[in-house]
């Protein structure tokens, strides 16, 4: 036996030696180039070669986009029930929840942007793709609903494939309630910036996310509302490589402006106080 | 009534060759027809009629998707899925009778919203978020009928309203049970049992607070008789009209936020 382990260590010792040392690379699901995974990390996720912003986890964004330590999430225990008795989705839920920390795809909360008070929804695409099912949809109406009550501007970043198929038509009505809590908050004069992030499609698109007074996108993310495959099928030819990117709406006159990550903070921070509302303290000192 | 008729067997009813359309309908409940064209943006879009009438006399105005009864009808239509303009068309009609003061009825009978180039360069996303949204504020009184297919956004973009019935064999859903299974289980063959566990029937509407009332169908579907199912449509429509536009508009928005705004299934 001792032998045996000593065979495989000096197997393996071997075959290092042998090995060059390879750094973990990213592949760009756009441009399809490799770059140092470090380097992409650096970048918080941006393709160093086609500048792709990749996808961020609720809790990256949030530290890239808020002022530290001024996120107060709301409604966090907030769970999904299984309203089709959908096979395998209970399971699938407390999975999830599990491995990656968060209940639902979508994290809701007021914070400050550069000291100026928001209300902030951050959809996590690692959760079923982002997909609305009741939870999304019953959190994104309540951050309308009392920023509408606060008079606070909302800021959504979306990330989503759509609708919940697991929830059926109970999915659908999200998008509904959704967007009606937006339109009640626009009547009410509020602002609303939609940030959309990679991917931004179907249901999601169809509701809050094209409700935006501004809309922002990242470069070179898909926003669309059919799958691009369900398209192909439809018209039976290949699609164009940028077709449903980020640049192909804003051309199409569906997105105001494409900001890089890097910029982001700065711009919404700016687009806030051309709306009035500045920082918390300064406007204090105002009055 | 068919309680007991699977989904699946509905949804042969529904695409049964014969079964009415709007356009057989609108003649036999309403007087007065005339149709709008146009969007005013871009062009006409044949996948949705819009028009104003009379329902009893009333002024009302009516909107609904058209499918087609044969190949060429169904071209012309595309098989009843809207590009943008269609809903932007049924936005413009539905403002102006927010202007004049005329209850809106609206007819949802699709797959779903067209999928393709065109329609996602014109915004098909956008144009179905602006209705659903704007639906939810106008101030006149809404009532949708699905009378076949209910497909995904693509009909949830005429179906934000005060009251939503649904015909006997009539079906609602997230996506197609075709596409539904090929989504979920890379196989769209198994589409028929999709089709019954994704619960799209008019009593599963009911019972998750989507659709408010019935309207039976004749025996065997829609199709049998044209006369009795356009009498059991009128009949709705002569009662719920008359009693959501006695209500007040405010109550009767606040009502029409609280039905959509209570559907969802979670915990805290």
């Amino acid at each position: 036996m001792l032998e045996d382990i000593f065979k495989v260590v000096t197997k393996r010792f071997n075959d290092g030696d042998k090995e060059e040392y390879k750094p973990p690379m990213f592949k760009c699901p756009r441009c399809s180039q490799t770059s140092p995974l470090i380097r992409y990390e650096e970048l918080h996720r941006v393709c160093p070669q086609c500048n792709y912003h990749g996808r961020l986890s609720a809790a990256e964004r949030l530290a890239i986009t808020v002022d530290k330590d001024s996120f107060r999430e709301m409604y966090k225990d907030m769970k999904g029930t299984d309203p089709l008795e959908f096979p395998d989705y209970k399971e699938k839920q407390s999975e999830l929840s599990d491995s990656i920390g968060i209940n639902d795809a979508v994290v809701v909360g007021t914070a400050t942007i550069k000291g100026t008070p928001v209300m902030l929804g951050i959809m996590d695409s690692r959760y079923m793709m982002g997909s609305m099912g009741s939870v999304v949809g019953e959190k994104i109406t309540r951050a309308f609903e009392y920023a509408t009550e606060k008079g606070l501007p909302v800021i959504m970043f979306t990330a989503s494939g759509g609708a919940r198929m697991q929830e059926g038509i109970v999915s659908l009505m999200q998008m509904a309630k959704t967007s009606g809590a937006v339109q009640l908050h626009s009547e009410a004069g509020g602002l609303y910036i939609s940030v959309m992030t990679d991917p931004t499609t179907g249901g999601v698109t169809a509701s809050f996310a094209s409700l935006g007074d501004i809309i922002i996108a990242e470069p070179k993310v898909l926003i669309g509302f059919a799958g691009r495959r369900v398209i192909e099928g439809t018209i039976r030819q290949k699609l164009p490589e940028d077709f449903q990117l980020a640049e192909f709406m804003h051309e199409k006159g569906f997105v105001d402006m494409i900001v890089e990550r890097r910029k982001l903070k700065s711009v919404l921070s700016h687009l806030l106080k051309l709306h009035g509302f500045y920082p918390q303290s300064a406007s204090e000192k105002e009055v | 009534m068919g309680d007991k008729r699977t989904a699946w067997e509905r949804l042969q009813i529904i695409h049964a060759k014969g079964r009415p359309t709007v356009k057989e309908y609108i003649p036999m409940i309403f007087t007065d027809f005339y149709e709008m064209h146009g969007d005013r943006l871009y062009g006409d879009d044949k996948a949705i009629i819009g028009g104003i009438g009379r329902l009893n006399g009333r002024p009302v105005t009516i909107i609904g998707e058209v499918k087609g009864r044969d190949i060429n009808e169904n071209k012309a239509c595309n098989f009843a899925m809207p590009h943008p303009e269609g809903y932007r068309k049924a936005l413009r009609l539905a403002r102006q009778a927010e202007k004049f003061h005329r209850p809106i009825i609206c007819f949802i009978d699709t797959p779903g919203a067209f999928c393709g180039v065109a329609a996602e360069e014109r915004g098909q996303g956008e144009a179905i978020a602006k209705n659903i949204a704007e639906f939810t504020t106008l101030r006149t009184p809404i009532v949708s009928i699905v009378l076949g297919e209910g497909g995904s956004g693509g009909a949830l973009a005429l179906g934000v309203c005060d009251e939503l019935a649904m015909l006997e064999n009539a079906e609602y859903s997230v996506l197609s049970p075709r596409g539904f299974a090929s989504i979920l289980w890379k196989d769209a063959s198994r589409e028929q049992e999709a089709s019954e566990i994704m619960r799209i029937t008019a009593e599963d509407m009911v019972r998750f607070g989507v659709a408010e009332k019935i309207i039976p169908e004749p025996l065997g579907g829609a199709h049998n008789d044209l006369d009795k199912i356009s009498e059991n449509i009128h009949e709705y429509l002569s009662q719920k009209i008359p009693e959501k536009c006695k209500k007040d508009i405010d109550v009767l928005l606040k009502e029409r936020y609280t039905k959509f705004r209570k559907i969802g299934a979670f915990i805290e």
